[in-house]
């Protein structure tokens, strides 16, 4: 019998700001999930700390509300142990790219078939409004007494030079687009970057929803406002890596999409590329049937408790009376 | 001085730069000695670099096993000037030291790694007895001693040997320095060639090349000290017997690794860092093996970029229900602590293997210290049940290694299990380990949730229920029925975020009972082992914790033969503290005496905290090498005799 999508969701009260650009990645993530119709059982949702952090509470599968910045080793450590297990992982900007950096730049070395979805506002939401890694230099959001003094990172340039084999950016108030691009992450052989954009209504009063909108970006010729976002496919951008010979000219042209913002702000699949191996794949190479008996399929002991390994090789080794 | 015979009983170090064969030198002279049938102790010492600075090895033989290192030294085998300064002092009356006759002019100033301090430190010792600063002048110092001195020109007798064997390009090989250091010794002890050469086989087993050379320049250096000195005048010799059956020759952070993959270990990850790399590294290079069924199991071994990487993989990994472990050192644990937290938060059973060495920040990074007793049992924010278990010897750790997972699970926390640098880096003969010892048990783990369980609480599983108090039944992430969710955040019996007062306490409560009843439940020899010596009523009582074990039950002994008594108490299990066994054990006891590596004796104030009882002499050593029976045996009869300070701090090493 098919999984109704009201299955997916908790009855957890929700105490997110009304507006909050989180609800739409919410229902997202909730609708991808339907949509695959992925056991809930099977499935386990990791998130880091922050608003975002709160997430798997709201979902009715699994869910790992971990430390802040370390959801990435937390999620990959789970699904290396049971690659079974249909893991998400998730998290805000100052989660990932901040405190978490470090684990954004380790993971993309593993490519650890996973989707990572970022939350990116620009603030800390949750600790009242500091500046967040992504909010631009010189941008002064509600809560600070002062302009921004640090640079932002761009988190789509990161992934892409980190080795995400999956990049892609959406929008919360896009629901049907970012749950597109979250399946597509999902299905993706590899580690997926997933960038959302998301209006803090509560802390980030530049990077709003009338902003995204483009309330304020008119179109000289016509005088209509012109929504910043745009869907990079609908001019026909095509960030899949067909062949490794392509590569060069495909992470190129990434690096120069990632730079756009202001007038225009690009979503939709930047990259793809399944020609590198996942981190499975590459300790099937030296643990040949890693794949059907993965450290959570291994039993250990009798069921009187006497253990099933045998180390009687490795001790003749270090025997001196033979 | 007297002439007569020593048999079978030998302190014998040798030493050179790191990267000039040290290593494999006192492996080969380990191996020659044990299958010999002599039991043997050995401690690998080294500086924190990769080539040139001085590194040594001592081994200890005996005819009964041994666990620990002696002060004095009977023979020198040395590569380089340095190892001769640093060391030709502390040979023995009646000691040998062979040394390269081709350095007798070197000056101590033309050694560019002795550091200043040592250089001004042997230079005294040196100008007061009268001697120059060269290795002349130090040889004639320890000849002074009661020492014998063997000149041998390590590089005229590599030629030699290459013109002998018509291969002039192994006259260039200096790399064979060693094998013709070390074959000198055993001829000078009059051991076996035989034992030697099946060594060597051995030891270069893996290496085909060089094997036929290091044998052939074996042979040729076992006869040639023989002809240039009457070598039946020296008084030491090492003599073969019947061989020990059923022994290994095993490394600590061999011992751990092993006992981690009979002990189920399925998961291991690792930051590298000295000395705790080593643990994660074999558990990679023997990362298939055999179960009893025939088929293969497998654990699989991660390098992470950092140790906060390290310790969250492996929580995660063990909530899908894999034994799941990281190895690594102070400063790595020192990130740890905050998913320290978060596992006793969320009830997960992982082991952190920690091998402490001297602190704080980076210390002496590849020496040995045990200060991170009162951080592993404090580390983190907050409070939270973990288990801080420490092995006494290479033995211990295999069977700990089992027993920690067991604790980990069957309480569903943290545990800490404490070894060390010099239990990692030394060598020893030791009953081959029983792969059944130690049953694995799963605690309250279960695979299948009846889909009626899971609506005990509004159709959720109930991960952390409260009747359950103080364990729940646990289940892997993936289990059909079973949806439950984990916060670092205070949470309800389903795993969601809570800051209701009742329920906080009611959770807190739940975890912290764990403590109340693991003390209840773990076997006293696994809290403490008490070992009494000569006639010992209690009244004196020794405490330590972790690698000191060898060296203090050694000495215990020595001062046993002189007709003390004394009872020595080794705690085990750290955290929770076994108060009730320690009141009982010391109720009796009118000095008490604690022995441990590091400044503060935090064993001591451990047991002040539990019991009450005040410690009446602390012996402390916190210079980055291990205690040696000498040390304590001095350390301890001083305090008996009433001659002794209040805090003794040893200061024994090089």
């Amino acid at each position: 019998m098919a999984l109704k999508l009201a299955e997916y969701k908790t009855t957890v009260h929700n105490d997110w700001c009304a507006g909050c650009g989180d609800f739409g990645i919410l229902n997202a993530i909730q609708m991808a999930l339907h949509e695959m119709q992925i056991p809930r059982h099977r499935a386990v949702i990791f998130s880091g700390i922050g608003c975002s952090g709160k997430t798997p509470h709201f979902i009715n599968t699994y869910g790992v509300h971990t430390l802040h910045g370390r959801v990435l080793p937390f999620a990959q450590g789970a699904k290396l142990a049971n690659p079974d297990l249909e893991i998400i992982a998730l998290g805000g900007d100052g989660d990932g790219l901040g405190i978490g950096a470090g684990h954004f730049v380790g993971a993309g070395r593993k490519n650890v078939d996973i989707p990572y979805i970022l939350f990116n506002n620009a603030v800390y939401g949750l600790t009242k409004g500091q500046a967040s890694p992504t909010l631009k230099l010189g941008m002064k959001t509600k809560s600070l007494s002062q302009p921004n003094s640090n640079s932002s990172v761009n988190p789509i340039s990161l992934a892409l030079v980190a080795g995400y084999t999956f990049i892609a950016r959406s929008y919360s108030y896009d629901v049907r687009h970012l749950r597109d691009v979250i399946i597509k992450a999902i299905q993706h052989k590899g580690l997926a970057y997933v960038d959302v954009l998301q209006p803090c209504p509560t802390y980030n009063d530049i990077n709003t929803r009338e902003w995204f909108q483009g309330q304020d970006n008119i179109d000289q010729e016509s005088g209509h406002q012109v929504p910043r976002i745009y869907k990079i496919e609908d001019r026909g951008y095509d960030g899949v890596v067909h062949n490794t010979n392509e590569l060069g000219n495909k992470m190129a042209q990434v690096l120069d999409i990632a730079n756009e913002w202001g007038s225009k702000i690009p979503i939709g699949i930047f990259y793809q590329n399944e020609f590198v191996p996942t981190y499975h794949e590459r300790i099937s190479q030296h643990i040949s049937d890693y794949a059907t008996n993965p450290p959570a399929k291994q039993p250990l002991c009798t069921t009187e408790g006497v253990p099933l390994a045998d180390i009687s090789k490795l001790l003749s080794a270090l025997r001196i009376d033979n | 001085m007297s002439s007569a015979l020593v048999k079978n009983s030998l302190s014998w170090v040798i030493g050179g730069p790191q990267g000039s064969g040290v290593d494999s030198a006192a492996n080969i002279f380990s191996r020659a000695c044990a299958q010999g049938g002599l039991h043997l102790f050995g401690k690998r010492e080294y500086y924190s670099n990769i080539k040139g600075d001085h590194s040594y090895f001592t081994v200890r033989v005996a005819e009964n096993p041994v666990n620990s290192h002696l002060d004095e030294i009977n023979i020198l085998v040395t590569f380089d000037a340095e190892t001769v300064f640093r060391h030709a002092h502390k040979v023995a009356k009646g000691g040998a030291i062979i040394y390269d006759s081709s350095l007798v002019n070197i000056s101590i100033n033309e050694v560019p790694t002795i550091d200043d301090q040592s250089s001004i430190r042997i230079s005294d010792i040196l100008n007061t007895a009268g001697y120059p600063t060269t290795i002349q002048g130090i040889l004639d110092f320890a000849k002074s001693n009661g020492c014998v001195v063997y000149g041998l020109p390590y590089f005229e007798m590599i030629e030699d040997l290459a013109r002998g064997l018509n291969d002039p390009s192994l006259s260039k090989l200096t790399r064979m320095v060693n094998v013709i250091a070390l074959s000198s010794s055993l001829a000078l002890l009059k051991f076996d060639k035989k034992q030697l050469i099946k060594a060597i086989q051995t030891v270069f087993q893996t290496k085909p090349k060089v094997l036929g050379n290091n044998i052939a320049a074996a042979e040729y250096a076992y006869s040639y000290i023989g002809k240039k000195y009457d070598i039946a005048q020296f008084i030491y010799m090492l003599e073969p017997r019947p061989p020990l059956k059923e022994y290994l020759l095993v490394q600590g952070n061999q011992a751990s690794a092993m006992g981690k993959i009979i002990g189920g270990c399925r998961f291991q990850t690792y930051y590298p860092i000295t000395p705790a790399s080593d643990d994660s590294e074999f558990l990679e290079a023997n990362q298939i093996f055999d179960l009893t069924s025939g088929a293969k199991g497998s654990i699989v071994v991660v390098q992470t970029e950092d140790e906060i990487a390290a310790i969250t993989m492996a929580i995660s990994a063990a909530l899908t229900g894999v034994r799941s472990a990281t190895a690594t050192s102070g400063p790595g644990f020192s990130l740890m602590a905050e998913a320290l937290g978060w596992a006793g938060m969320n009830e997960v059973p992982v082991v952190i293997t920690l091998y402490q060495r001297t602190g704080p920040s980076t210390g002496l990074p590849t020496r040995h210290e045990q200060s991170d007793l009162l951080f592993a049992i404090h580390a983190g924010h907050g409070e939270f049940p973990r288990i801080v278990f420490a092995s006494g010897d290479i033995e211990e750790a295999f069977y700990d290694s089992i027993k920690v997972f067991n604790l980990a699970e069957k309480y569903q926390l943290p545990v800490i299990h404490m070894l060390d640098k010099a239990l990692a880096n030394s060598i020893k003969t030791c009953k081959k380990f029983d792969q059944h010892k130690v049953p694995i048990e799963r605690g309250d783990l279960i695979s299948k949730v009846d889909e009626n369980l899971s609506t005990r609480s509004g159709g959720h599983y109930l991960r952390f229920r409260l009747s359950d108090n103080p364990v729940s039944t646990r289940v892997p992430l993936g289990t059909e029925n079973a949806i439950f969710w984990n916060t670092g955040d205070e949470h309800t019996e389903e795993g969601h975020i809570t800051e209701d007062p009742d329920l906080r306490n009611k959770m807190v409560s739940k975890r912290m009972n764990k403590l109340e009843k693991a003390l209840s439940e773990i076997p006293i020899e696994d809290k403490l082992v008490c070992f009494e010596f000569g006639k010992s009523t209690g009244d004196i009582t020794v405490v330590s914790w972790g690698s000191t074990k060898g060296a203090i039950i050694e000495a215990m002994e020595m001062l046993a033969r002189r007709g003390k008594g004394i009872r020595f108490i080794q705690l085990r299990l750290l955290h929770p503290f076994p108060s009730y066994e320690m009141m009982n054990l010391l109720k009796n006891t009118r000095l008490l005496i604690d022995i441990e590596m590091n400044y503060t004796s935090q064993l001591a104030s451990l047991i002040k905290q539990h019991t009450g009882s005040d410690i009446d002499y602390r012996i402390v050593k916190f210079n980055g090498r291990p205690m040696s029976t000498s040390e304590v045996y001095y350390a301890v009869s001083a305090i008996l005799e009433g001659t002794s300070q209040k805090r003794i701090v040893l200061e024994h090493g090089t």
